[in-house]
């Protein structure tokens, strides 16, 4: 805690709210790696949103021939194109995190395509 | 068609006089949540219904003999479904997220926040105070979506931390489904009114449960002419909203502290009095109350209309079931026993005339440079789409 902080406010930041918190899993244990998993998840994308954003302003800087600071990074905003690039990369970076999700949706979603491949060994076996 | 993609970018987010001041990856953050929260509401959660109809259905068929018969039913056999439950932890993760995110930006420069909220509040006779409001156990009792110490908790003097957590995170967690201002809400009443009422002057406007502003803020800025009255129990919501409106140049509000059970405001005095998703956020015994001060402040020739999501009557029980979630997993208790309610009945029993009851649909009004044509960004998620129902009674 430095001297000009009031209070200690990081433990504030993850406070429990009042009410019983759900679980979902049949084992708490899968939830609880679950939720870090996807703490862990988003401070990935803010790092890989850091390194486009410096990495834009190194291009910038060069056009210019000027070096950039951490307050231009604090205020860089992108343009329409740049944000669609970006969104386009969170798009795919969600859909590796969630590969596994995926898979199940598509499993339930087409049955015939999620035969037993043990299965399929022994009617090519037999065929 | 909209440049930007959607959802757009954190950085569109309008800024005020008691926004806070944003690093790069408090932006980022943010940025993914909206990002997750699209994600799931396009690809997740439309599977939960192919799982109730493909295993869970047929499971609890073959094990009574019979379809669920209510949500509660479909409820317990979702409970039990790999797909459900991986959505929803995936979802009550997210919602924490958030409130983490955004407590972070708050927290650290609290000091400062409170501050600027003081400077626009100091003697202003806008904000009306009365520290013999009691906080019904109904807000006391329940930190709303998740949201460590709920409305009402002051970590320091002048406190607007509640609000102003509030009103960073709506972008993330709608992702930019109520505007640069999350004022969607707001402005779909502005234009509803409008057009059913094209004639209609009101003067006085009393408005129940403000939160953090953003509805009756729009709804005020579209009739500069009208006075407008609103009320909160909560202090740092009051502070904050009155703090935002004055930095926003809007100056035709009085922010007042007042349980909406009792009012103290004379009978008939206001055209229209109304509330904006709030009474989900009340009791059985209190939504009676708030709806007979209603009758009782309302003029004669004067409209009350109450916007929320449907009533679950009518709807299938997966449906009913689907848009609970909210309630028992993200901390809206009364919104699964309130959407039980007869609606029409409640105003029936405040005093209204049945013959002059109404309901409307009401949707939210984007900018379409940023958020395209409604219909490109719309996907159903039970309850959190910018779309509400509307119900109303002359009086």
């Amino acid at each position: 805690m430095t001297a000009s902080t009031a209070f200690d406010w990081i433990p504030l930041t993850g406070a429990k709210p009042q009410g019983k918190r759900p679980y979902f899993f049949d084992d708490p244990a899968v939830e609880r790696v679950l939720a870090i998993t996807m703490a862990l998840a988003q401070e990935l994308a803010v790092t890989r949103e850091r390194l486009d954003t410096v990495e834009r302003l190194i291009e910038r800087a060069g056009e210019h021939g000027g070096k950039f600071s951490r307050a231009d990074i604090d205020a860089y905003a992108p343009s329409p194109s740049e944000a669609c690039e970006r969104a386009e990369w969170q798009r795919m970076y969600l859909a590796r995190v969630l590969r596994i999700v995926q898979q199940e949706i598509e499993a339930l979603n087409k049955p015939e395509a999620n035969v037993d491949i043990a299965a399929t060994a022994d009617e090519l076996g037999k065929n | 068609m909209s440049q930007w993609p959607s959802p757009p970018p954190y950085n569109l987010v309008g800024k005020h006089g008691v926004s806070p001041s944003f690093k790069h990856d408090d932006i980022a953050r943010f940025n993914f949540l909206a990002q997750l929260n699209t994600h799931l509401a396009a690809t997740v959660v439309p599977a939960n219904a192919r799982a109730y109809e493909l295993r869970v259905k047929p499971q609890f068929e073959s094990e009574h003999g019979r379809e669920p018969q209510d949500r509660h039913e479909v409820r317990r056999a979702m409970l039990r479904d790999p797909l459900f439950q991986t959505w929803s932890a995936l979802r009550r993760s997210s919602m924490e997220l958030r409130q983490q995110n955004g407590r972070e930006v708050i927290l650290r420069q609290l000091v400062a926040l409170n501050e600027k909220a003081a400077v626009l509040n100091r003697d202003a006779p806008q904000l009306k105070l009365d520290p013999s409001v009691e906080v019904p156990a109904y807000i006391r009792k329940v930190d709303f979506h998740c949201m460590p110490g709920g409305y009402t908790t002051e970590l320091m003097a002048d406190d607007i931390s509640p609000a102003a957590n509030y009103d960073i995170g709506i972008f993330a967690t709608t992702a930019g489904g109520l505007g640069c201002f999350n004022d969607g809400g707001g402005l779909a009443i502005a234009e509803w009114l409008k057009s059913r009422y094209p004639d209609f002057k009101p003067e006085r406007i009393l408005d129940l449960g403000c939160g953090p502003g953003h509805s009756i803020t729009a709804l005020a800025k579209a009739l500069p002419d009208t006075e407008i009255v609103t009320i909160d129990v909560a202090v740092p919501m009051l502070r904050f909203a009155h703090a935002r409106a004055k930095s926003m140049g809007v100056n035709n509000i009085t922010f007042m502290q007042a349980n909406a059970e009792h009012i103290p405001l004379p009978d008939a005095s206001f055209d229209i009095v109304m509330t904006t998703i709030f009474l989900h956020e009340t009791s059985n015994i209190a939504i009676r109350k708030i709806m007979a001060e209603t009758y009782r402040l309302l003029k004669l020739g004067g409209v009350s209309f109450h916007l929320e999501q449907p009533q679950y009557a009518g709807l299938p029980p997966f449906e009913q079931f689907m848009r609970d979630w909210d309630a028992l997993y993200n901390n809206e208790p009364f919104w699964t026993r309130m959407h039980e309610l007869d609606m029409n009945d409640l105003m029936v029993d405040a005093g209204f005339d049945r013959a002059k009851i109404f309901q409307d649909k009401a949707y939210g009004v984007l900018d379409e440079k940023i958020f395209g044509k409604p219909k490109e960004t719309g996907v159903e998620d039970f309850g959190r789409k910018a779309a509400w129902h509307l119900f109303g009674v002359t009086k």
